[in-house]
């Protein structure tokens, strides 16, 4: 098991090695080149040489590819062209409120997918599986800002049930320790801190959820479907367990791998779609600054960006492949 | 009493805008206590489902009906609740099936497989029932059964695997085992192992054993009155000794003409029955085998053949029976055991 860890984040390096040489040549390739890319259209001669300088692009590519490579190896991202500081503290503020956004979003759409697609199969045809298929078709059709702004409109603007931005009430003057203000607000033992932050949380995670919630509910239906008809299902029933039995332990464990898989890759694209929620919601996480980014032209933070989602999906694929090995003990990791 | 008296069960499958398929169409026999009766019959006719209708197996879907009756000990199964069902599966009725690696579940150890019926029906727990389960092992001759009982069914053999389910079906003791086609997915010298196993239980605990098989080999080794069935009816029924020297039912003529011998001439052809088990039938009522039959005469494709009652105990559903004495010499138990 941890010889399998070891070698699964040593696959890291060459993910990262491709990827680096891909941002690299990105970077090189931008129309007119880096310093367009900085200055815009106004840029004078002088300017752009001075810029040329100051970055090393005067000197040859191997070494400057060598000197981007051994930045990034120091966390080194460099300055947002926007906001004039260094991308690595950007994101150590935001990331977190990220973390906590897409973390919760993927415990509504486990949390409910899973029962709702195991029901959806025992009721096969009849109305709740009618309702979760015919659901689950919209919500992976809505997209995820739209569904956003209705969320907002009617649950914080009419209702006025949640907050309709922010990550926490600033008046409360919380404590910062991590940055995640949930997690802040309980180690500070600021009750009311948290519980404000987790009340932001639950609007945009609602909305971030709704595309992975609507897959693994097909997935978690289908593959129920499947497992009800495996003869070891027969079996169970011929021992006479109890029917509990027969669904928690025969039924259920076995129709959970392609769900695992499913949610590993839903997991990922998730930072994608925190992008667009973020935004909506004015959630100061890592998505709204990054969308903010695009529209800025602010490279080095896109490149940031794009460098952790890689992180991202390696590790969370990582824990993908070790729940396999405690679910089937056939793919069980040496 | 017979232990288990089934009576006139029919299972139909009926889909919407389709003809109702009478995969089951009045069968009626009785297992008693101790006896190895054997259900006899090629792919289709019905066997499988007799016997998962008599556990309340049988996949719920809409258009499905069971009718008649299964009367075991008393109790009619078929009038049974789902809860009163589930506890007599297992404990009193237990159940082998044909392919022991898909009728594992391939994600829990062996152990536990076994330890979940003797907690669910001898309420042993723990450290208890892991010893039990070892012993369950033990019986059924797989060794060193304290290691397999933590290794999971892709980590045993065929033979092991089918081992395994025979523990679990014996865990409780149960009064009647049902093997349906336990051989089947095995090779021929793990068959002769697994089904030496099985007669052997049958011996020393006095279970009634319900053998349904296609396999004529294994009813001639072990069965005490042998079934045969085709298209869902039962057409011959008799003690194993006079079927096998003097089968009346053609069909039965048929099934045993078709089984390759050892001491058959060199360039001696097999005989298999002309025609499928499928052929549907041109008429509404008669008997199924009629299409493929080579006595069939004009009264077989009227009224359905009633079975007729011999005076030597043994029955057929045929208007035009092989006549005694029989054709096919009976084979030798040590040929076909």
């Amino acid at each position: 098991m941890f010889r399998f860890i070891v070698r699964r984040l040593l696959q890291l390096i060459p993910t990262l090695f491709g990827l680096s040489l891909l941002l690299f040549i990105w970077l090189r390739r931008l129309p007119g080149g880096p310093e367009t890319a900085i200055l815009g259209e106004r840029g004078t001669p002088e300017m752009r040489a001075a810029i040329r300088r100051n970055m090393g692009l005067d000197e040859p590519i191997l070494v400057q590819y060598g000197r981007f490579v051994r930045r990034m190896i120091k966390l080194d991202l460099g300055t947002s062209t926007s906001t004039k500081r260094a991308v690595t503290t950007e994101f150590i503020e935001r990331f977190p409120g990220t973390v906590e956004l897409t973390i919760t979003a993927m415990i509504i759409a486990i949390g409910v997918g899973i029962p709702l697609g195991y029901l959806a199969a025992r009721r096969r045809g009849r109305f709740l599986d009618h309702a979760s298929v015919g659901g689950s078709l919209i919500g992976i059709c809505i997209p995820v800002f739209f569904l956003g702004y209705v969320l907002k409109a009617i649950f914080s603007e009419n209702l006025h049930w949640f907050p309709s931005s922010g990550r926490q009430d600033p008046t409360l003057g919380a404590t910062r320790v991590t940055n995640f203000f949930v997690l802040d607000g309980l180690m500070t033992r600021e009750w009311d801190a948290a519980a404000d932050a987790l009340w932001h949380l639950v609007l945009p995670s609602i909305a971030l959820a709704s595309i992975p919630l609507a897959i693994i509910v097909r997935i978690t239906r289908a593959s129920v479907l499947e497992v009800l008809n495996e003869d070891f299902v027969r079996t169970a029933e011929a021992k006479g367990l109890t029917e509990q039995t027969v669904r928690r332990r025969h039924v259920l464990r076995n129709a959970m791998l392609p769900v695992a898989t499913s949610i590993g890759l839903l997991a990922g694209g998730l930072l994608s779609g925190a992008v667009l929620t973020e935004t909506v919601f004015a959630f100061s996480g890592i998505g709204a600054f990054v969308a903010e980014a695009i529209g800025q032209r602010d490279y080095p933070v896109l490149m940031g960006f794009i460098l952790i989602i890689a992180v991202v999906y390696v590790l969370v694929n990582l824990l993908v492949d070790l729940s396999y090995s405690f679910i089937d003990p056939r793919v069980r990791v040496r | 009493m017979a232990l288990l008296e089934v009576e006139d069960l029919s299972v139909t499958f009926a889909r919407r805008g389709q003809r109702a398929v009478h995969a089951v169409d009045g069968v009626s026999f009785s297992v008693d206590a101790g006896e190895v009766v054997g259900l006899v019959g090629e792919s289709g006719c019905g066997k499988s489902v007799t016997s998962l209708a008599i556990m309340g197996l049988l996949p719920k879907q809409p258009g499905l009906r069971v009718g008649g009756k299964a009367v075991f000990d008393g109790t009619d199964l078929l009038q049974l609740d789902d809860r009163s069902r589930r506890d007599i599966r297992g404990r009193d009725i237990a159940m082998i099936f044909q392919d022991p690696l898909s009728s594992l579940n391939p994600v829990i150890p062996i152990g536990l497989q076994v330890t979940e019926v003797l907690t669910r029906h001898r309420g042993m727990k723990g450290e208890a029932a892991a010893k039990e389960a070892a012993a369950l092992l033990d019986r059924v001759g797989i060794p060193d059964p304290k290691r397999r009982l933590k290794e999971y069914p892709h980590q045993l053999s065929g033979g092991m695997r089918q081992r395994a389910l025979i523990a679990m079906a014996v865990a409780c003791q149960p009064r009647l085992l049902i093997a349906d086609e336990p051989t089947t997915a095995l090779d021929v010298t793990i068959q002769a192992q697994i089904l030496e196993l099985l007669k052997e239980l049958v011996r020393d605990s006095g279970t009634a054993l319900l053998m349904i098989t296609h396999d004529l080999g294994v009813v001639a080794g072990m069965v005490d009155t042998v079934n045969v069935l085709y298209g869902g009816r039962v057409v011959e029924t008799a003690r194993r000794r006079p079927l096998f020297r003097q089968p009346r039912h053609p069909y039965t003529v048929g099934l045993l003409g078709s089984v390759p011998r050892l001491d058959a001439g060199r360039g001696e052809k097999l005989n298999p029955i002309p025609g499928s088990v499928r052929d549907l039938l041109p008429w509404p009522d008669g008997c199924a085998f009629a299409p493929r039959c080579a006595r069939r005469i004009d009264e077989c494709v009227g009224e359905p053949p009633e079975l007729v009652h011999a005076h030597d105990g043994r029955s057929y559903r045929c208007v035009n029976p092989e006549p005694l004495p029989g054709m096919v010499p009976a084979p030798r138990e040590e040929e076909t055991a």
